[in-house]
């Protein structure tokens, strides 16, 4: 017996937004009712808020005032001048996937050129109509109830599957940006499937103006036996509204998952990944770099679930806080009783720059199996005195020697990443954050 | 070029009084040798030159060329030409070694309105400084220091004099930590720089040292004075007979 809630103006906004928008929402019956069944959940729970162990920290119920309506439709040639206004990437040579105001946009995506590489792509509304719909909006059992899932479920407006085929290597990176052409919630789900053997570089961005209304983004990714994916992901827009990402990861044996989000900017964001190891002998690197100033909240949360034996983890966060922001990093590695061999490793490691910012470190070990290796460590600290003094000491400016720190802080986990394509753009960004100031 | 007048110093943190006036003239050109007991504040006054602000200046001034050092900030002092080598050079890991040498050398040229180095000229002037002083291409592509021994450790100190050419060196301890040949070829490094228009302060325990850079004037430094100074055949007489003489009579 659950007790009705007050909903607050927001969530009011988001129940009649459901009701509005409910008919012209993509998918088969059975998709429907997934989407009436959370968007249910909204309306009984509300938005997830302090008192939601998970979101503790991030409060978003507090957080949105209002429900800003869903992004219209927009045309392609708009989707394409926005794009042209908010490359992320610079000089990258890198194949292309449109997504606009929610919708995937394949006039604007290499589709042949991904095809020619072994990558097929389809419009994920497409796919929610089929048979099969039902199940792209699986989630896996550690997400639980969580309300930044229920919220994409309900109202995903669309995005791509993106298959590659076993054995393929795609030779370039493949950028999946999505642009906010015009304000409104822009809600996607995006499936990332390889084959046995297949591998993968991704670089996820966000671009354009995300006004009021959040941008909730799941990316559902399965990797296959012996296949390899690596994911860069850029949350650096810099509306006012709420940047919620999702990503759900399945890996199969003897594959990789590699993964780095860098967050810089919006004033919310969240980044939780739920990642289930689900055959031997696998390994996953999960990175996070987060800079935030002003009042901003930056969350990076994670749940790895070694539900198989031998598989290897490694989670490795740093966070670069100023003013009054507020930094988030709650990670969890689960064992399950029979996953022996585990090897886990957690770190997360801010650095403070001001006074007023605030960081709240949560790694968290849950082990029933007794023949694993497991560690977790988190650090909090300030820019050190005598580093700063011996740069200083040898001519370089205070501010530029600060710089050289904080990169020297965050290159620890970009260089271990070690994704070679985005290494530079990534340094160039905290270099372009630093001298925003 | 310095001029040090009446210094006193305390430790900002617990106000414990380390430099008791210390008064030392170093003409251009000259090299003064500064030795004394653990403890006496050699450091002290050293990191004071370079402007590290764990201290207090509670009486004096120091001159550097007529102006007033202790008002400029430490990257102001280097831009200037105050170079300190450090007793222990600490390490900085994440920070490209060659990365770090350019950004220091290009910020003093900026901070004196030069040009900045092109990338070949900065690579050839490296590579013919750390051949001088042993220093190898391995150690320059680690982090700062990082993993460096501690004679390394000490050569690069110097290599990082030689690129920036300051006019005023303060070596804390550059010996210690040496091994023969690296003492040697260290000394020959700070030899060559040696001109009629800088000065060097050596801080040192050994005469050792003294034999291979030779210096013009020795200074006894004890509980936070000067307390003796003469030529270099003080450094010799105290390798015999210890501080005691000058020691006792500072108390
Ligand atoms: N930042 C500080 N905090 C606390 N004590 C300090 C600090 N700096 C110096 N001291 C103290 O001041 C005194 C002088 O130290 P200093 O390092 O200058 O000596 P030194 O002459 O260089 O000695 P050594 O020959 O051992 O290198 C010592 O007692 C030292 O413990
Ligand atoms: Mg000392």
């Amino acid at each position: 017996m659950t007790t009705p809630i007050n909903l607050t103006q927001a969530e009011t906004g988001l129940v009649d937004r459901f009701d509005a928008a409910r008919t012209g929402l993509a998918g088969s019956d059975a998709v429907a009712a997934l989407r009436a069944s959370a968007a249910g959940q909204i309306k009984a729970k509300g938005l997830p808020h302090r008192r939601v162990e998970e979101y503790k920290y991030s409060d978003l119920r507090a957080f949105l005032k209002s429900a800003a309506p869903l992004a219209a439709a927009v045309s392609v040639d708009e989707a394409k001048a926005a794009l042209g206004a908010a490359d992320m990437l610079g000089e990258l040579d890198r194949y292309r996937i449109v997504i606009a105001n929610g919708s995937y946009v394949a006039e604007l995506s290499d589709v042949a050129a991904l095809e020619a590489e072994g990558v097929s792509l389809a419009d994920f509304n497409a796919a929610l109509a089929g048979d099969k719909g039902a199940a792209l909006l699986a989630q896996p059992k550690s997400a639980g109830t969580d309300g930044v899932l229920a919220l994409n479920t309900a109202f995903v407006q669309g995005g791509v599957v993106l298959s590659v085929k076993a054995g393929a290597e795609v030779s370039k990176p493949v950028e999946l940006v999505q642009i906010a052409v015009s304000e409104g919630a822009q809600v996607t789900r995006c499936r990332v499937e390889l084959g046995e053997g297949a591998k993968l570089r991704l670089v996820e961005t966000f671009a354009g103006k995300a006004g009021a209304g959040e941008t909730n983004a799941v990316f559902d990714y399965d990797v296959a036996d012996k296949a390899h994916l690596a994911t860069t992901r850029l949350m650096i827009s810099e509306g006012a509204g709420a940047v919620l990402a999702t990503t759900l990861s399945r890996i199969g044996a003897k594959a990789e998952l590699k993964t780095l989000c860098f967050i810089a900017g919006p004033d919310f964001t969240r980044n939780q990944q739920f990642v289930a190891f689900a055959g031997e002998n696998s390994e996953a690197k999960i990175y996070g770099v987060t800079l935030a100033r002003g009042k901003a909240l930056a969350d990076q949360t994670l749940i790895v679930d070694h539900a198989v034996p031998h598989c290897n983890s490694r989670e490795f966060f740093k966070t670069v806080l100023d003013d009054d922001a507020r930094g988030v990093y709650q990670g969890r590695i689960n064992v399950a009783q029979h996953a022996q061999k585990t090897d886990g490793e957690m770190m997360t490691q801010a650095l403070l720059l001001s006074e007023g910012a605030e960081m709240a470190n949560k790694p968290e070990l849950e082990i029933f199996a007794d023949d694993v290796i497991c560690a977790h460590g988190a650090t909090c600290g300030e820019i050190d005195e005598d580093l700063l003094f011996y740069l200083r000491a040898r001519g370089i400016p205070l501010e530029e020697a600060k710089t050289l720190l904080v990169l020297a802080f965050l290159s620890e986990a970009i260089e271990e990443f070690a994704e070679e394509d985005v290494t530079e753009i990534l340094e160039q960004r905290v270099r372009d954050w630093l001298a925003a100031k | 070029m310095l001029e040090i007048k009446n210094l006193h110093a305390r430790i900002a943190e617990d106000g414990s009084e380390i430099l008791r006036g210390i008064d030392l003239t170093v003409n251009p050109g000259e090299i003064h040798a500064i030795m004394g007991p653990n403890g006496s504040g050699k450091s002290t006054l050293s990191y004071i030159l370079a402007g590290k602000e764990d201290y207090e200046i509670t009486e004096g001034e120091i001159l550097f060329n007529g102006e007033n050092l202790l008002e400029m900030e430490p990257d102001e002092r280097a831009a200037a030409g105050v170079f300190l080598a450090f007793q222990y050079p600490i390490e900085i890991p994440g920070v490209a070694t060659m990365e770090f040498l350019k950004t220091a050398i290009n910020a003093q040229r900026k901070a004196r309105g030069e040009d900045a180095l092109s990338i070949p000229d900065f690579m050839k002037l490296v590579k013919a400084k750390s051949a001088d002083l042993n220093v190898t291409m391995d150690m320059l592509k680690r982090p700062l220091n990082v993993g460096f021994s501690g004679g390394e450790k000490k050569r690069a100190e110097i290599l990082q004099m030689a690129l920036l050419e300051p006019k005023l060196c303060v070596l804390d301890e550059t010996d210690s930590g040496l091994d023969i040949d690296a003492l040697r070829i260290v000394s020959e490094g700070v030899n060559k720089l040696r001109s009629p228009d800088r000065s060097m302060i050596v801080i040192t325990h050994y005469q050792r040292l003294l034999d291979h850079i030779v210096p013009d004037v020795v200074h006894v430094l004890s509980k936070g004075k000067i307390v003796k100074t003469g030529g270099k055949e003080l450094a010799l007489e105290l390798e015999k007979n210890g501080y005691a003489d000058y020691t006792g009579a500072a108390a």
